[in-house]
């Protein structure tokens, strides 16, 4: 590819402009800082290379913070250019640009890893294990999705941004209608943290399943403990769906191969299908996660137990079967036969009956039970009712013959806005909340985030409920702009007025952190809330130990560390300690992913003498780390008898 | 090793499960090679043979339902093969019904 420099450095908009300096000064006074205050060799050991699934956890989240950020400014960007018609704030290239990498973003690098950081913090801690089954896995996935992330947000400075939409639809997708690299780092970026995703199935599958605390049989697990293990299998079925669609498209655009093309005989309609036999899984691995987040904190802070867990549990095993039968829902207009239509059109429908269940068996679990309005209990409880408005807004969205009408218009997007905002958002920073004294030894004050809080469902019901009426007004989704006489210039404000609130509420969310690091009071038990129910909470002290359990808890019910606790038991006083093993730190995942991420970038524009340099690097770390001997070491009695003491002042 | 041979019974699994193989193999090989039934006809047969000849194989040497997972491993099994026949024969009648098979 010829490529002018200012072709490659994205010139001449003010906005990238501020977006690059900003970036720029950002960097420096990154290093800068860590310079300053010496702190390389922490960063390394403490963090960069650890296997800790604890610290992978919060780096997960912290990257996921990140991303909220990133794809709320391209949220707000799409909401300022629609607020009236004929702004001329984005044109439309860069309009298209914008909502691709929304789209992308919010999905694939906000909400799945703040969901696997929230897992890979809590799960282990959950079943008593003292980390993953594979921990150096686990830290190389969390650097594949980084480097893809990473890859992902370079674009819009360098080269261009994807523009064909977060669907990537082919034929608009081929090289013929979206030549220059923005496709290319569509394809690339999420190829390589579709791998770290696929490793994180496979690590959570096999911790769940064979890591277990005694005592802890597959129904004496905690909810959020069985949605992540059906999360896991879907993930390890559905992630190798965009592998190899991704792969194909990739062969379409850098070697010239015509599966996807209008040219030879190429089909694009077989891309829209591939992309959703794994795009509607994928759905259900957001959102799963979710459900046992709610369900842990509505049990938790109602002071009972979660209501029929056998039903729970028969409803999450058949939305994980269901969720593969859906998928030609998205494009029922594609033109499929009629009994296509009719067949998907009933499993969709079909799969609001166990998500009904569930939502019925919440509101049962908070019946007579004594409830702690908390901040993470609040959003709980809005998750409910927006969540049923998204989801009898998806039932419509079913039934084939009505979605011509709806399809593709703002209904669409408002309707998958409530699904993923009020389930996943909302319990993002209700488990975020819940879980935050665990991972940083506060809580967060609750004034602040009662109001981030309040500010930010009012928002998002100011911005999104509007929409269902322009799109039933005929308003289609993905225009740059629209007139005058199309008459949806008040709705439209509104929404826009909506999305800057939930821009506020973010901000007073992140203030709310910083707030509480400085005054929140410390807390000094394992269990923040005083009504923990399960084995995170049973930890020595707020933040566990890195080996979480001096001794590993025996489990004879659900609910095991309300058990204990009624029982006056406290098993990790118990004074006979054993050494325990503990894996090392690794850094050839970060080195390894890090050339997979040069790599890719020199296929992005087609520099292949770096792919194939890099494709070698590739192979060179895979042979170090088989010839990688180091099988861990063993923390001392003395050592974890001191951790105890501090833990039990 | 089976618990079948580690007690030094005769194992009759894995002799019984070798004779399938090869009687599957044989009569593939036959179809192929006697019969003059249209391709796709074979091609169809031979692939059930190979169908229960991997099942049987997973089963009979390979310990599958064995163990204290055999349930889960053979309960994850059967949910990818049911994902891959969803997907493959979703797929393939989505790609040859409708208006798409008009435009092909």
């Amino acid at each position: 590819m010829d490529l002018k420099w200012n072709e490659f450095i994205i010139t001449g908009d003010p906005l990238i402009l501020g977006a690059q300096i900003s970036i720029l000064l950002g960097s420096i006074a990154v290093v800068a800082a860590l310079t300053y205050f010496k702190k390389w060799t922490w960063l390394w050991k403490e963090w960069l290379t650890s296997v800790d699934h604890k610290k992978l956890g919060i780096m997960y989240i912290l990257s996921a913070l990140l991303m909220l950020f990133r794809g709320g400014i391209d949220g707000l960007m799409i909401r300022t250019q629609l607020a009236k018609p004929g702004m001329e704030f984005l044109d439309p290239q860069h309009y298209n640009e914008v909502f691709s990498t929304h789209g992308v973003i919010m999905i694939l690098f906000m909400a799945m890893p703040f969901l696997i950081g929230l897992i890979n913090y809590i799960v282990p801690l959950q079943i008593g294990a003292r980390d993953v089954a594979f921990p150096y896995l686990n830290n190389l996935s969390f650097w594949t999705f980084f480097v893809g992330m990473a890859l992902f947000n370079i674009s819009f400075i360098i080269g261009g941004s994807p523009d064909a939409g977060w669907t990537a639809y082919t034929p608009l997708a081929t090289n013929e209608f979206s030549p220059g690299p923005g496709q290319n780092y569509y394809l690339l970026a999420i190829q390589i943290a579709g791998i770290g995703t696929l490793m994180t199935g496979i690590n959570f599958f096999v911790t769940i399943l064979k890591m277990r605390t005694k005592g802890m049989t597959l129904m004496k697990m905690s909810m959020f403990t069985w949605t992540t293990l059906i999360t896991m299998l879907i993930i390890i079925f559905a992630f190798p769906v965009l592998t190899v669609a991704l792969a194909l498209q990739t062969f379409d655009r850098l070697f010239g191969s015509v599966i996807f093309t209008l040219q030879g005989d190429g089909n694009p309609m077989l891309w829209v299908n591939l992309f959703w036999v794994w795009g509607h899984p994928e759905v259900y691995i957001v959102i799963l996660p979710a459900f046992g987040i709610f369900s842990e904190i509505i049990s938790t802070f109602a002071r009972k137990q979660l209501f029929a867990y056998k039903a729970m549990v028969v409803s999450i095993v058949t939305i994980s079967v269901l969720s593969f039968l859906v998928w030609v829902h998205h494009f029922f207009t594609m033109g499929n036969s009629a009994e296509a239509n009719s067949f998907f059109s009933i499993t969709t429908m079909a799969i609001s009956i166990p998500t009904g269940v569930k939502i019925f068996n919440w509101l049962f679990t908070m019946y007579r039970g004594r409830i702690s309005f908390t901040t993470p209990m609040l959003w709980a409880l809005a998750f409910i009712p927006n969540f049923v408005i998204g989801g009898v807004t998806g039932v419509m969205l079913a039934m084939a013959a009505a979605d011509y009408q709806y399809h593709n218009t703002y209904f669409l997007v408002s309707h998958f806005h409530y699904v993923l905002i009020s389930g996943t958002v909302f319990a993002c920073f209700a488990g975020l909340i819940y879980w935050y004294p665990k991972m940083f030894g506060h809580k967060l004050n609750e004034k602040i985030g009662k109001w981030a809080f309040w500010i930010f469902i009012i928002g998002f019901n100011v911005c999104f409920f509007p929409q269902y009426f322009l799109g039933l007004d005929g308003m289609p989704r993905r225009i740059s702009t629209y007139t005058e006489a199309d008459g949806w210039t008040g709705l439209n404000f509104i929404s826009t007025i909506g999305a800057f609130m939930m821009g506020l509420a973010f901000l007073i969310f992140v203030v709310n952190i910083v707030y509480s690091w400085r005054f929140s009071p410390r807390e000094k038990t394992g269990d923040a809330w005083g009504l923990g129910r399960n084995l995170e909470w049973a930890t020595s002290s707020s933040i566990p130990p890195h080996y979480n359990f001096a001794v590993l808890p025996e489990v004879t019910g659900l609910d095991p560390y309300w058990d204990m606790k009624e029982k006056g038991l406290d098993q990790q006083k118990n004074v006979d300690y054993k050494p325990i093993h503990m894996p090392n730190n690794a850094a050839t995942p970060i080195i390894m992913s890090v050339i997979m991420g040069a790599a890719a970038f020199g296929l992005v524009f087609h520099w292949y003498w770096i792919g194939i340099v890099g494709g070698i690097g590739i192979f060179i770390t895979m042979i170090a780390r088989s010839f990688d001997y180091n099988d861990g070491y063993y923390v001392s009695v003395e050592e974890i008898k001191e951790t105890e003491a501090k833990a039990n002042k | 090793m089976s618990q079948q041979t580690k007690k030094g019974h005769f194992p009759w699994k894995h002799i019984i499960g070798f004779l399938i193989s090869i009687a599957l193999t044989l009569v593939a090989f036959a179809t192929a090679l006697w019969t003059d039934w249209s391709s796709s006809t074979i091609f169809i047969i031979i692939l059930i043979f190979a169908v229960i000849q991997a099942a049987l194989q997973l089963v009979m040497f390979m310990h599958m339902t064995e163990g204290e997972d055999g349930g889960l491993i053979s309960g994850n099994t059967l949910f990818g093969f049911f994902i891959a026949v969803v997907i493959i024969v979703g797929t393939y009648w989505l790609m040859t019904s409708g208006h798409m098979h008009m435009s092909m």
